[in-house]
């Protein structure tokens, strides 16, 4: 069983590539489970066709300890395993909190089988709290994918959950898998990347273009695969998947200063 | 005579070099006349096995916890209120058709889903039901640590609840860790109290003189305060409000109207002292109820601030009579104790107000600390000027006051008062430092290590200090009397409090239990065991 987590900055589009990864890594035939860690619980949508289960922590408060796996685990698109650790609402009570409680609860109840292949974890934004770094703690999931852009703030916040992998690579093994870029079309993105990957130590292990068929396909609550396998794009996400299964490139990454992450802007934002 | 130096030395020689510079300051032997400057209410050393406490214990435990009919709801997991549950022995009784909660422990107990999702509504549900179950003449609502981390928002859901019940809730962010002892608790405490409740009822003066005042930082610890009263009752005083031991919310809401405010505990008090002089014109007097000549000092002082003869000749006559009735037991408790010693680490002003209870009964003390005494506790109050605020003290808040034109009364005329700060502690407290004998020890925020070297090194007779250390200094054969809540005993204030402190001492002195027994570890070898295989290695 991989254990991958996924992390970027928010807006990047973190729950797309993970579900349109995910149903390709499904047309491959391999068993996936889905951890959403957001509580705007959103990060399963696309495979369930809609919002479709409760989430853990909901089940929690309003059942109490007597919860079954399959009140909070739904099947979707190629039978994946879909799980919302879900949260409080904005501005109230305490999301990191509710992802650990979560992840305890779905280990409690039996939701990691052997017959799984992959688990990815979708989290929220940035790493702002001791919660949000729960799945690449106490060895979790020990494989890491930042989707990132070539937009600055992406690129920061990118380097920014690389501290956090450090920290943890120290006590666990974790480690970077590579950035999947996720094009927003700026200046020269596949050589910034590329160079920024370098300089964290870290390949980009995929360069998924811009391509309005996946707004077309989320608009009908469906990844691209499902929705038109034909696509060009769905080749895209076949692409990473593969990317993936084969990667065999883990490493603890080097975060950069912000001087020396400003410098790789200049080079080939400005340059290039 | 011991040379209190090389005690101070050996325990500096101990630390490592950064932690000795940092204890250093907080440590001094008295060798003169001159106050010396002292380190206090600065962060202890990680690590160090401090006895202090915490904001919430300052604020919820010390001085909003003792009002007898509020209900005190502790906002968190169940331990912060459980533990606190009757553990200081804040007396109270109801008064005539009143309520009295203080059996009671009240907490939201928050579990992980109200983490998660926020604990207002549990909050609000807990008010609802005190509202309906005890109905309370007010609520205080007190954070604890995991509240101020998740952002409860208690203040909104203490303002929803006033305009719901009808009842004033107090809510307090007193979290846990907050400020670098229980200090900063009694700061956010005093905040609310001058802000929402002193000042809320007013009274008419009354037609005949009477002569009214308020105990602040009082708590009624083991009755404390119902033998301070006895006696200023029997004066002829009327206690408006005693802050806030025994009292009543509408007693502390009516307080500005009295004629003088009585400073017992200064360091839990003296913000809402300090403010009520401003906003009210009501002046205050450091008073000390512990000990006979304490105590009948504090009572001519109150008698010279009045001024008034008949009262003078009153309180000398209570005077002397009070102590006839104690004065052959407390001079056979001295035969019993005569020449031993003592030490003190307790509180913001116990440390002080006992030592002269103890020289009562022959007692010196040798060495006397605060938990969490601020310098001006040590030093005197002109010190504070002086006193560097860092950025833990900043982050309390601080309010300021402004004269309230209409409420605001001269109690006695301006130049009188003036006349009268020259020799009584109006507005003023010397400090501890300044009534500690030569050669002695003072230090502050003691640890569980100094402790024992200055135990070791002095073989004191008796030890006040609190639960946290208690055990540790009553297995070294010394007797260990909590002075936070008088073990199960008092009251120890006022003339028969005197006697009670002094019956418990000499009987704890004389019963060295502990000292009897040898631990096993002192007889037999830790660790059993033979060496084997020894020849085939040589």
């Amino acid at each position: 069983m991989r254990q991958i987590a996924i992390y970027g900055k928010g807006g990047i589009g973190k729950s797309t590539t993970t579900q349109n990864l995910t149903a390709a890594l499904g047309e491959m035939g391999r068993e996936i489970m889905i951890v959403g860690c957001d509580p705007k619980a959103d990060s399963t949508r696309l495979v369930l066709h809609g919002m479709a289960q409760k989430t853990v922590l909901e089940t929690l408060r309003d059942e109490g300890e007597d919860i079954e796996l399959d009140q909070v685990l739904v099947k979707g698109f190629k039978n994946i395993r879909c799980v919302e650790s879900g949260g409080p609402e904005p501005g109230v009570g305490c999301a990191g909190r509710g992802i650990i409680t979560s992840i305890n609860l779905l280990e409690q109840l039996g939701a990691y089988t052997d017959d799984l292949d992959y688990v990815f974890y979708d989290v929220l934004g940035d790493v702002v709290c001791g919660g949000f770094a729960m799945p690449i703690r106490e060895g979790k999931a020990e494989e890491i994918y930042i989707v990132a852009s070539g937009e600055m703030m992406a690129m920061y916040a990118a380097n920014n959950i690389s501290k956090g992998i450090q920290k943890y690579a120290a006590t666990g093994g974790t480690r970077l898998g590579g950035i999947i870029c996720n094009s927003r079309k700026v200046d020269n993105e596949y050589e910034m990347i590329e160079a920024f990957a370098k300089e964290l130590g870290t390949q980009m292990i995929h360069f998924v273009p811009r391509d309005n068929m996946v707004q077309r396909a989320e608009i009908n609550k469906k990844t691209v695969i499902d929705f038109d396998p034909s696509q060009v794009q769905a080749d895209e996400y076949r692409t990473l998947a593969k990317n993936i299964e084969d990667n065999d490139m883990f490493v603890v990454p080097k975060p950069m200063e912000t001087d020396r992450l400003e410098e790789i802007l200049m080079e080939y934002g400005i340059l290039g | 005579m011991k040379d209190m130096n090389k005690v101070v030395d050996k325990i500096l020689d101990a630390y490592p070099a950064k932690v000795m510079k940092n204890r250093k300051e907080h440590i001094l032997v008295k060798d003169s006349d001159d106050i010396p400057k002292i380190g206090a209410n600065t962060r202890t050393v990680p690590g160090i096995i401090t006895n202090r406490g915490c904001c919430y214990a300052g604020c919820k435990g010390v001085v909003i916890g003792p009002i007898v009919d509020m209900v005190h709801i502790v906002h968190g997991p169940v331990g912060c209120s459980y533990y606190a549950w009757g553990t200081r022995r804040n007396k109270g009784r109801a008064k005539e058709g009143g309520k009295n909660f203080l059996n009671y422990a009240f907490t939201t107990d928050m579990q992980e889903s109200d983490i998660v999702f926020g604990g207002d509504k549990k909050l609000a549900q807990a008010i609802r039901e005190a509202v309906e179950t005890f109905n309370p003449r007010a609520i205080s609502v007190s954070a604890t640590c995991p509240v101020g981390l998740i952002g409860d928002d208690i203040h909104k859901v203490a303002k929803d609840a006033e305009k719901e019940f009808g009842i004033p809730v107090l809510a307090f962010s007193c979290e846990g860790y907050k400020g670098v002892s229980q200090s900063a608790g009694h700061h956010i405490a005093n905040n609310k109290l001058m802000k929402d409740v002193i000042g809320t009822i007013d009274i008419p003066q009354p037609k005949e003189k009477e002569f009214t005042l308020n105990i602040l930082g009082e708590y009624n610890i083991g009755g404390d305060e119902w033998e301070i009263s006895r006696v200023l009752n029997k004066i002829g005083y009327k206690v408006v409000a005693c802050m806030t031991g025994n009292s009543e919310y509408e007693d502390i809401a009516k307080s500005h109207n009295a004629d003088l405010n009585l400073v017992q505990c200064h360091r839990s008090i003296n913000y809402i002292a300090e403010m009520i002089e401003i906003k009210y014109g009501m002046p205050w007097m450091k008073v000390n109820f512990i000990g006979m000549e304490n105590m009948s000092n504090t009572l001519r002082n109150i008698a010279k601030y009045f001024g008034d003869e008949d009262l003078i000749k009153r309180t000398e006559a209570v005077i002397a009579e009070e102590i006839s009735e104690i004065e052959d037991e407390m001079a056979y408790y001295k035969e019993m104790c005569e020449g031993k010693t003592a030490m003190l680490y307790v509180g913001g002003s116990r440390a002080h107000h006992y030592q002269g209870l103890l020289g009562e009964i022959g007692m010196d003390t040798i060495l006397a600390g605060y938990e969490f005494g601020h310098r001006d506790d040590y030093e005197g109050r002109d010190v504070i000027p002086d006193i560097k605020l860092d950025a833990d003290t900043r982050n309390i808040e601080e309010i300021t006051v402004e004269k309230d034109e209409q409420k605001y009364r001269l109690r006695i005329p301006a130049h009188r008062l003036e006349e009268l700060k020259k020799e009584l502690p109006l507005n003023q407290y010397k400090g501890l430092i300044t009534d500690m004998k030569t050669n002695t020890v003072v230090i502050d925020d003691l640890n569980h290590f100094e402790t024992e070297v200055a135990v070791k090194a002095l073989k004191p007779s008796f030890f006040g200090s609190g639960i946290k250390d208690k055990y540790m200094i009553q297995k070294m054969g010394i007797y260990s009397k909590q002075m936070h809540s008088y073990d199960y005993s008092g009251p120890y204030a006022g003339y028969k409090g005197a006697v009670n402190f002094a019956r418990d001492t000499a009987a704890g002195i004389h019963t060295p239990a502990w000292s009897y027994t040898i631990p096993p570890w002192k007889k037999e070898p830790i660790i059993k065991g033979k060496v084997e295989g020894v020849e085939k290695v040589c």
